[in-house]
């Protein structure tokens, strides 16, 4: 299918972009990638009156270290996130979830920025942000703020950003000693939406974690800490005991829901069966 | 509304005036009768419109025209034409790596732009890079055949240099 018509205004700035969007009446959308946004006209999903390409904007891009916390541009492109040297020294995760997100092609235009902004949850990086605790950078006609992970996912594509406002950066605390970074999903193939995804950071010192967050994407509607499996961790060695405390603490974290293609308790299973794998590894790594 | 937008099409400096809604496809194939650029789902899942944009793999299905507008595109038919995949095309045809040809433009794009970064791919790197193209007809096994026949070849080449 072709989309529906619509007005394209490429803004200088994030303030003209925000001026744009407040001239449109809500009747705007931001373009980013255009990876989700494109498809979504061509399926008539959505009807913009505009498009507010924010590709142009220097301010989104760039990836800068300040007082120990890695700032990336929004903009920046799956591909860079995978490639580049600070990412991968100083938000190790992104740089391990960066090539299972779809395929290389969807990786050389798709950003992190509009990933998080979507907030699809089969969406790798929104659970990569919560498990390293980063924040991110959100510019609105009142100013910037800064938002937890923990309180940026609300729902099924539903941010903490109200309408109008523009993820700036994404911010990835320092990093500490012993921090150790593991991630993996099951997917039936390599590209296709995980059934189920985990990604974990973790301090282990002398073979005891003494401080882990995991995050579980696709297993709901939006990604999930698993809060009692981390509880059933912290503080104790990775032997095989502790490790099946934790799948078994899963439980209480996940509330997947029964789907025609797969039963949640399927997902349930794999979820503990991906844990067990991680913490496995995370045991060889550290 | 349409917007004037300047362009390098292989090689070929364009200038034309496009509504914001027409993509990148439809621009090559309607306005500048490049058709071997195809359009199979229009929403990134099949990987049959992938050109060149910046010197890397795109879908021309999910650029809008505007977007590229200052940029250098490359098709099939600049690379065709100027020689760049001679040997791929050989290799596709002497393996029977395509059938009807639809997905094989996307496939040589594709595989183009895998032997650029990475000449001498293993037989999975290879798979995984060709993740997000459909073919309905060979099958894969062919097709990755053709491209590590290609691989190993230019490597031969470049040992010993005829």
């Amino acid at each position: 299918m072709k989309s529906p018509a619509f007005d394209y205004i490429r803004a200088r700035s994030v303030a003209h972009a925000l001026e744009a969007y407040r001239s449109l009446d809500g009747e705007g959308v931001y373009l980013a990638g255009g990876h989700s946004v494109v498809p979504s006209l061509t399926l008539r999903l959505q009807a913009p009156a505009a498009l507010i390409d924010l590709s142009g904007i220097d301010a989104l891009t760039g990836i800068s270290l300040d007082d120990g916390w890695l700032r990336i541009g929004a903009m920046t492109r799956h591909a860079e996130v995978a490639a580049d040297p600070m990412i991968r020294d100083h938000a190790h995760l992104f740089h391990l979830a960066a090539p299972h997100v779809a395929h290389p092609a969807i990786r050389n235009r798709g950003t992190i920025g509009g990933s998080l902004s979507l907030a699809d949850p089969a969406s790798e990086f929104p659970a990569v942000a919560l498990a390293l605790r980063a924040e991110m950078e959100v510019a609105g006609h009142d100013g910037v703020r800064r938002v937890k992970a923990d309180d940026f996912f609300l729902d099924i594509y539903e941010t903490a950003m109200e309408p109008g406002e523009i993820l700036q950066a994404i911010l990835v605390p320092p990093v500490r000693a012993g921090d150790v970074a593991v991630f993996d999903e099951l997917a039936r193939r390599r590209g296709d939406y995980a059934m189920v995804g985990a990604a974990v950071q973790a301090v282990v010192d002398a073979g005891r974690v003494t401080d882990i967050s995991i995050a579980f994407f696709s297993v709901g509607n939006k990604p999930t800490r698993a809060g009692a499996a981390e509880s059933a961790l912290r503080g104790a060695r990775l032997d095989d005991a502790v490790i099946a405390a934790a799948q078994s603490a899963l439980d209480a974290d996940l509330d997947p829901s029964d789907e025609p293609q797969m039963p949640a308790s399927v997902r349930r299973h794999l979820a503990r069966v991906l844990l067990g794998r991680l913490l496995g590894h995370l045991g060889t790594t550290a | 509304m349409t917007m004037d937008i300047e362009l390098t099409v292989n090689g070929e400096h364009v200038r034309e005036s496009v509504e914001p809604r027409m993509s990148l496809a439809d621009f090559l194939r309607e306005r500048l009768q490049l058709t071997g650029t195809h359009l199979g789902c229009e929403m990134g899942a099949c990987g049959a419109c992938l050109v060149l944009l910046s010197g890397k793999p795109v879908h021309a299905c999910l650029v809008l025209a505007v977007q590229a507008a200052g940029e250098t595109v490359e098709t099939i038919e600049g690379l065709s034409e100027s020689g760049a995949i001679a040997d791929l095309q050989a290799a596709f045809h002497d393996r029977n790596a395509l059938q009807c040809g639809f997905c094989t433009t996307g496939m040589m794009v594709n595989a183009h732009a895998l032997l650029g970064d990475n000449p001498a791919p293993e037989r999975a790197e290879i798979r995984d890079a060709l993740s997000g193209n459909y073919c309905r007809c060979t099958g894969y096994e062919a097709i990755v055949d053709a491209i590590d026949a290609t691989a190993r070849k230019r490597a031969s080449d470049v040992e010993a240099p005829a």
